[in-house]
Order: structure tokens, then sequence, then C-alpha cells
């Protein structure tokens, strides 16, 4: 393998994580909200408001059952609107961040509706507000299932932002199909195959080592 | 020997003053309209320990959330400290909550949080400064006697030290009224013993209004001054402890009293009892004393009158809010003339009886 290709790789590498990134910070930031917003808006929750929550509920549904690669080709005149073109690295962020918006929210709605109702209970007991509810029970309580669950999304966002390289989007995908698959190159196949592998390894170990740090549930004595 | 009259508290003298509380949850979709209480007058002493008992489902649960709005009537009006609780906005609410602490079953500590965390969590919402918390959260932790624990996680502790975070918790704000949800019912008999004598003491030393629901007669027993028994959301019977544990008049008083150890006759005895007495039959009868009855050799007395064999089949003697009380059954022939100077010897006597049955 020529010194150009291992640069290549290398690039593709940092285009990637530079995409995961991206998609998966501006993704959480505003899923996150939704999915907090859907555990706690059902009748008789903390912020009851069961039509907008079914709303909510719904879209969120149909945006993740669309397809990502037709998401990607569907969105792409948002995507131009947004970033002034539909190919390259920071196009392919705006499909792969629509993606993430849905998984995330129901990620973290899962998240928070596994915390005992008993807690919600105690600090309405103690006068605390919905929102101080959200921010020092719910959140702090779900710290590890949301570790969890960030980290399940980097891994599966890594996995779209190979499937953006499909339609010219960079970084490891790409270079995967375009070296690899067209130009006969089984050898960068391989090494683009072992990086994403490594990444996906790196991302859920260090993911598991944090969630096991915050949760203080089965201590030993 | 005649039972106190009960007083009920005058208003000014209450801490929750439950009106004519109803509360009917509607029908909804997969579930019926259920009546959870139904007219439910109740006061609660300033002071007291108050139990309110019942089965589950009886209704207690949604009795006790009135008190600090968690559950809201669909009748009557609850008062706390002369405060309708009802007529609240959510700001009022959370005002009234944090001077009404409140433990639980299942005490509901925060995973998350140490022990400290826990303690201070209930001022850190009311927006107290961090010195000032500290101040407060460190005097709690040596009254529940977790001063060690702190830097723990509740993972880390028993059933009962995380009931006494949750009482250092809920006494946290200062609060003149305690709530106590089933708090001893997730743990065993001797952790309850030790939970309930924390809660007395609070009780003396803080002066705090403790009300109390529960399953548990024994509990009842130890702590309560005063008690009211729910069954299918009424209050059947209510009075102070003593009384209404030695002179039960509701059948869903003496069916819990009957699970209490010493109440319970002997299972050959309580299978072979029959409604109507036969020739040849022996009375078995219950016999409740106290005061000064309990001091005087009843048993050789009672022999000496009956002049006929009595058994003794089952027997306590036990301490009901302080005071001594027994309860002895006997069993003697019941041909007329025996059973008639039995009854006379219990008359001069000043004891409580109970005629269970008979048995050949």
């Amino acid at each position: 393998m020529s010194p150009d290709i291992l640069l290549k790789i290398w690039g593709a590498t940092l285009d990637t994580l530079y995409m995961v990134a991206a998609a998966g910070l501006i993704g959480s930031l505003i899923g996150g909200p939704i999915g907090i917003f859907l555990a706690t808006s059902g009748k008789g929750e903390l912020f009851p408001a069961p039509m907008t929550n079914r709303i909510v509920g719904l879209i969120v549904n149909a945006a993740r059952s669309t397809p990502f690669i037709i998401l990607v080709v569907a969105i792409i005149p948002f995507t131009r609107l947004l970033t002034g073109t539909s190919i390259g690295t920071k196009a392919a962020i705006v499909p792969l961040t629509i993606a993430t918006i849905p998984f995330v929210a129901r990620l973290v709605e899962a998240a928070i509706r596994e915390i005992d109702k008993g807690l919600i209970e105690a600090a309405r007991a103690m006068g605390a507000t919905p929102m101080q509810i959200v921010f020092k029970v719910l959140l702090a309580e779900a710290r590890p299932a949301l570790t969890m669950a960030l980290t399940m999304t980097a891994v599966s966002l890594i996995g779209y932002s190979a499937m953006v390289g499909a339609v010219g989007g960079g970084g490891l995908g790409d270079l995967g199909i375009r070296y690899g698959y067209q130009r006969f190159m089984p050898d960068v196949m391989l090494v683009v195959v072992i990086v994403l592998i490594v990444l996906v390894q790196l991302v859920q170990s260090a993911g598991d080592g944090l969630a096991r740090r915050f949760d203080r549930r089965s201590r030993k004595n | 020997m005649s039972v106190s009259a009960y007083t009920v508290p005058a208003p000014g003298d209450a801490a929750v003053i439950f009106d004519g509380v109803s509360k009917h949850f509607p029908a909804s979709g997969k579930s019926d309209g259920f009546t959870a209480l139904d007219n439910v007058s109740l006061s609660v002493g300033r002071g007291s320990i108050t139990g309110i008992i019942g089965r589950s489902g009886a209704g207690k649960s949604t009795l006790i959330r009135l008190v600090n709005g968690l559950e809201k009537p669909t009748g009557g009006k609850v008062l706390v400290d002369g405060v309708d609780v009802g007529g609240l906005d959510e700001a009022g609410l959370r005002e009234l909550r944090r001077s009404v602490g409140m433990i639980f079953q299942h005490f509901n500590l925060l995973s998350s949080r140490t022990v400290f965390g826990n303690v201070a969590l209930p001022l850190e919402i009311a927006g107290m400064a961090k010195p000032a918390i500290e101040k407060r959260v460190r005097p709690l932790l040596d009254l529940v006697g977790l001063a060690d624990k702190h830097a723990r996680y509740p993972a880390e502790l028993s059933g009962g030290q995380k009931q006494r975070i949750g009482i250092a918790r809920a006494l946290a704000t200062e609060p003149k009224l305690l709530l106590s949800d089933e708090a001893t019912s997730a743990l065993d008999p001797e952790t309850t013993q030790s939970i309930l004598e924390l809660l007395k003491r609070i009780n003396a030393d803080l002066g705090l209004t403790v009300l109390l629901i529960t399953h548990e007669m024994e509990v009842v027993k130890a702590v309560t001054s005063d008690v009211a028994v729910i069954d299918h959301g009424r209050i059947v019977e209510r009075g102070h402890t003593f009384d209404v544990f030695t002179h039960p008049k509701h059948e869903t008083t003496r069916a819990m009293l009957s699970g209490l150890p010493g109440s319970k006759l002997p299972d050959a005895v309580s299978r072979a009892l029959k409604p109507q007495a036969a020739a040849g039959d022996r009375a078995v009868v219950r016999l409740t004393f106290f005061g000064a009855a309990a001091e005087r050799p009843l048993i050789s007395q009672l022999i000496k009158s009956v002049g006929a064999e009595v058994n003794i089949i089952a027997g306590t003697i036990d301490e009901i809010g302080g005071r001594p009380y027994g309860s002895l059954v006997v069993a003697y022939g019941a041909d007329a003339e025996t059973a008639g100077r039995a009854e006379r010897f219990f008359t001069e006597n000043g004891l409580v009886t109970e005629v269970l049955g008979y048995v050949a």
C-alpha cells in the first residue's frame, strides 16, 4: 500500500470522526430535549401535553422508519440550502444529524422512563418544580443509561457515516467504495473495515466505562 | 371498665383535618371508575402520632397523598394547619410541601447521590446556599445515626439505613408534619422496631406531628397514640390506640387485630369452635384486662369463684401506647350455673369479655 493511500485513509478517518462528532453533538442537542419531552408529557406526567406528545411521537417514528439512504437523497435540497452543496463531508453532516435526532430522542425517552416513578413522587413531595425534577432527579438518575444511549448513537453514526460515502459524503465509507470497490483494491477495503471496527470498539469501551463509573446502583459494600 | 371518651381535637389543635373528603377515580379506557375515599372526616392532633390502618386497597395511600396535594380530592376539604390544600395553586402547593416531610415504603432515594446528597436534595430544591445546607445536613445525619456513612451511596446501605436516610431527608426542611407511607412495610421486624423508635424520638424531641399509614397492627400498637381504621374508603373506627385495641368495635378492626401474636387461637381450637353450645360443652371466652385488673391474681380468683375447671387456651401481656394490657382466652363449663358464676365474677372485677364460641 502506497504512502499516498495510507495518507488518504488517515484523512478519511478524520473526516469520519468529524462527521460523527458534529452530527452526534447537534443531533443530541436537539434530540435530547425531544426525548425528555416525550418522556414527561404524557397524561398525568410532569408537563402534561398528551396531544403534542402523540404528534411528536408520530414525527419521530416517521423519521426513524425512513431508510437512511433514502433520507440522504430526499433532503438534498435542504442540505444544499444549509451548506451550499450536496456532496462532501460538510453536506453529509446534515442527513446524519437529521437521522440522529429521532434516534437519540427515543433512547433518551427510554432512559428516563426507566426511572422509578417513586423518585418523581418523592421530589414532588419535597416541593420540587417540574424543571427541578428533570434536572435534579431524572437526568441525574438516568446518567448511566444516557451515557449508554449516546454511545449507541455514536456507534450507529459511524455506520451511517460510512453509508453517506455512497452518495459522495466523504470519510471512510467513501474511501472504501471509491478505492476498495470501484478501483478493486481489496487491501484498502480491508484497512477501512479494520479502522471502522477499531473506532467502534474504542467508542463502545469508552462509553461502557463511563456508564459504569456513573452507575451507583449496584456497588458492593 | 369504661372506655375513655374520644374527643376530637379542636380545630386549633389539629395539624390536619379531613373534612368530608371523597376521592373518585373516573373510569378510563381499561379500568372502571373507583371510589377510593368516601366522605372521610378525621382530624390529626398536633404533636400526635396518628395511625391510619387498613388493608391494601382500603384507600389509605390516597388519603395520605391528599395532605401534601399529591392527590386532589373530588369532594370535601383537607386543611393542613388551617390551610385548605385544595385552594392552593402550584406555587402554594410547593411551599406547603416544603413544610410537610414524607417517607416512603421503598425509600425513594436517588441512587446517583450519596447519603449526604440525598438529605441535601430538598434543601437544594428550596434554593438554600451550600454552606447552610452543610450546616443543616450534618446534625440530621447524627440524629439518624448515619454520620459516618455520609459519603456512601444508597446501594451500599441496608433497608433500615435507607429508611433512616429517608427520614433525615424528610426532616431537612424542618417540617411540622411528617407523612409516613408504609415506611416499615419493606423492613424486617427488628429493623421495623428501630425505625419506629426513631419516629417516636423525633415526635417527642422535635414536637413533630406524625401521620402514618400502614397495614400492620404491630406498627400502630408500637408508636401511635391515635388510630383510625379505614375500610373500603370509609373510616370505620377511630379513637385512642389503647381503646381501639382493647375494645375493637368494627369487624374490620377485630379481623386485623386477630393477626397479632397472642390474639390468635390455636388452630385446633379455632377449628373446633361452634357458635351454639350443646350440653356438656365448654365456653371459650376472651378476657381483656388492664389497669388495676392487671395487677390482681385474677386466674386463681376466677377458678375459685367459678368452682370448676378453667383452661387457659391463649394469652398475651403487652403494652399499647405505654399502657399495660393483657388478653387471656379461657374455657370453662358452658352450663348455665358455671357461666352465670363466671359472668358475675367478670362484672365484679370490671373485666371485658367476649364469648368466642363453644367447644365440646
